[in-house]
């Protein structure tokens, strides 16, 4: 028999029973559209967690300065800082894995200027920190090389230092005042937001590393390095010779431990993302639970209608059917039911993860992968559901079949 | 004439438990093309048996059996599926149409299951069918709009719709009143008049008077076989039940 044909009878015995039908498909579709749901959620969390990681710079890595042991006493971190500015000429001069660095060094300082007065962070840097950031500007320029060798006093400002300072007018080329110290103010950067841990990243005054170290700090030593390297794939070469050149620049003993922490990006995007992946991984086997209870209704129901149409079963067996078109005939029959199911689980899962993208804090990601994935388990759900019964449909003696009352 | 069904020594035991119940117990039979023979016999004699062996919905235990010049004892299930199909037209006591399904899908049925398609065009087989069997007008009816009569000449239909060597009706007339029976009567004598070879199996005598060759069972073995030199002729029986109404059954 033409497959057409089969599946002519497969709708028409489905359209018979429509309630019955609809009951079923419920199963499944229940099924398919929360393992979706589920995974979506899981999958949002990861791909937010790490857009909140990359936020933190492109393959970024991040030189701290190490505790110290003193007469055999560990001191806490930072505790004996030895970093120098020339450290990050260093790194710039012989990393050969390394693409941008930059040194930070903060002060914390109360800033007047505009209308009122806010206290931030400033953060002495290198021209190439805003590529490091992946940062750009929304007006104005940044400083160059020239500001500082020349210790310039000039300041790029984060948009929440704007917004309190400088509401109304253009804060490019106005005066503020840092520690009582004058700047000029030569740029704003573009809004950036919150960042993972829930800071906000916009509270930030950007000034030559050299102005905010010698002018606003005082003393020789950076509080960080930061250092991009060229790809992803080098970041541990990266690493490697951060940890040579520095250990070379502070003259440490190969016997002695580290003065400084390397710190990768990879590291913790690694850990969030192992962290998401075991969730979404729980939310969708937790709904698998539930396709595998709609597979089991499918069954359920394929059982009783071979009951049901035993003498009609009889009939197709007495004019000629073979065992194995009444085998597809009822095969096909709960796949149908299962796909439409999925069908129709996958556009409620569509629905119900835009409303929640739209109306609830919850970020959900549906990849394609999933969605083919899960219309493939249906079907797999009809064709193991619905075996049995039609195996038991198929091997019905014809004699019996068309006795059955 | 050529011989459609050579049956020899045909043994058939069934087992209910640990007692062997013997169905038929040897059984010869020839039937040659055109003939119209009635298998006659009280319940238990074996005669559904043997209707189902006939119609290869069941393997004889022992013995053989030629169909159409086929040896069919030694066919595999497709096969026995497949010859259904090709060799035989089933008409059934209880009709046994789809339900829901109109009188020309049901006459259609049997070529859809054809595997090698012999027929290109079903629908249009289908149709010239059921205008064999005088229901030209109700193709698009589902049987419960069809009365009993109705029902039986569609089952006839599907019957012939795949020009099988022997049509096999199980007491065709048990579901009907006399008048109905005599009519379904009418078209198998025409359809034998044309040539199909039909083979009916019935308890009723009256029905038997159509035939033109009855054979008796009892205990699983054939005790009478006889020719009837002049059938009944189930047109005029039926012009006189009617009269002169108009009313087509």
């Amino acid at each position: 028999m033409k497959w057409y044909r089969i599946l002519k009878i497969s709708f028409k015995s489905i359209l018979k029973n429509k309630m019955r039908s609809a009951l079923t498909s419920l199963g499944i579709i229940i099924g398919v559209c929360s393992v979706i749901v589920m995974i979506a959620v899981g999958q949002g969390s990861s791909v937010r967690i790490t857009e909140q990681i990359n936020s933190l710079g492109t393959n970024l890595l991040m030189v701290r300065p190490g505790g110290s042991r003193m007469g055999g006493v560990h001191r806490g971190e930072g505790s004996f800082n030895k970093m120098k500015l020339s450290d990050c000429d260093a790194i710039t001069k012989e990393a050969e894995h390394v693409k941008y660095v930059s040194p930070v060094i903060q002060a914390s300082a109360q800033i007047i200027g505009g209308e009122s007065n806010w206290n931030t962070t400033v953060y002495g840097v290198s021209t190439q920190y805003p590529d490091i950031k992946d940062w750009e500007l929304s007006s104005g320029t940044f400083f160059t090389e020239k500001d500082i060798k020349a210790k310039k006093k000039i300041a790029v400002l984060g948009q929440t230092i704007v917004d309190e300072l400088f509401p109304d007018t253009d804060p490019v080329g106005q005066r503020i005042r840092i520690r009582n110290t004058p700047f000029t103010v030569i740029g704003v950067l573009e809004e950036k937001g919150e960042s993972g841990m829930g800071m906000d990243q916009d509270d930030v005054i950007l000034a030559p590393s050299t102005t905010v170290l010698y002018r606003l700090k005082g003393g020789d030593f950076i509080d960080m390095i930061y250092v991009s390297a060229n790809s992803t794939d080098d970041m541990d070469a990266a690493q490697a010779e951060i940890e040579t050149i520095i250990r070379k620049e502070h003259k440490i003993e190969n016997s002695e431990d580290d003065d400084f922490h390397v710190n990768s990006q990879s590291e913790i995007t690694e850990m969030a993302s192992e962290t998401s992946e075991t969730l979404t991984l729980l939310l969708g086997a937790i709904a698998g639970v539930s396709l595998l209870v709609g597979g089991i209704g499918i069954m359920n129901i394929m059982l009783v209608s071979v009951t049901e149409r035993t003498r009609e079963i009889g009939i197709r067996l007495s004019i000629g059917a073979r065992s194995k078109d009444v085998l597809t005939q009822f095969l096909t029959e709960s796949i149908t039911l299962s796909l439409i199911g999925g069908i129709i689980g996958i556009l409620l899962a569509v629905i119900i993860t835009s409303v929640m993208n739209k109306f609830t804090s919850i970020i959900t990601v549906i990849s394609p992968g999933i969605v083919v994935l899960s219309v493939v388990f249906a079907a797999a759900v009809g064709i193991f559901f619905g075996y049995y019964p039609a195996r038991k449909a198929a091997n019905l003696n014809p004699i019996d079949a068309l006795r059955y009352e | 004439m050529r011989t459609v069904i050579e049956m020899k020594n045909i043994v058939k035991n069934y087992h209910v438990g640990d007692v062997v119940v013997h169905a038929l117990r040897g059984v010869d039979l020839n039937i040659k093309e055109g003939e119209f023979v009635a298998i006659m016999g009280a319940s238990g004699s074996g005669k559904s048996t043997l209707m189902n062996i006939l119609g290869c919905l069941d393997t004889a235990t022992n013995g053989d059996y030629f169909l159409d010049e086929l040896n069919v004892n030694s066919l595999n299930k497709d096969q026995y599926a497949d010859i259904r199909n090709q060799k035989i037209g089933f008409v059934f006591q209880g009709f046994n149409l789809l339900p829901r399904t109109t009188a020309l899908e049901n006459v259609e049925l049997p070529l859809l299951y054809d595997r090698k398609e012999r027929i290109k065009n079903p629908r249009e087989q289908a149709i010239k069918a059921l205008q064999s069997v005088g229901l030209k007008e109700r193709l698009d009816h589902v049987p419960n709009q069809l009365s009993g009569g109705q029902q039986q000449r569609v089952a006839v239909a599907r019957a012939l719709v795949n020009n099988p060597a022997i049509i096999l009706a199980d007491e065709p007339t048990g579901n009907l009143d006399t008048r109905t029976s005599v009519d379904v009567m009418s078209v198998f004598q025409r359809l034998n008049k044309e040539g199909k070879t039909i083979i009916v199996v019935t308890h009723e005598p009256d029905i038997a008077q159509f035939a033109k060759r009855n054979i008796k069972l009892r205990d699983g073995k054939i005790i009478e076989d006889v020719q009837i030199a002049v059938p009944q002729k189930a047109d005029e029986i039926l012009a006189a039940l009617i009269g002169d109404e108009d009313e087509v059954v």
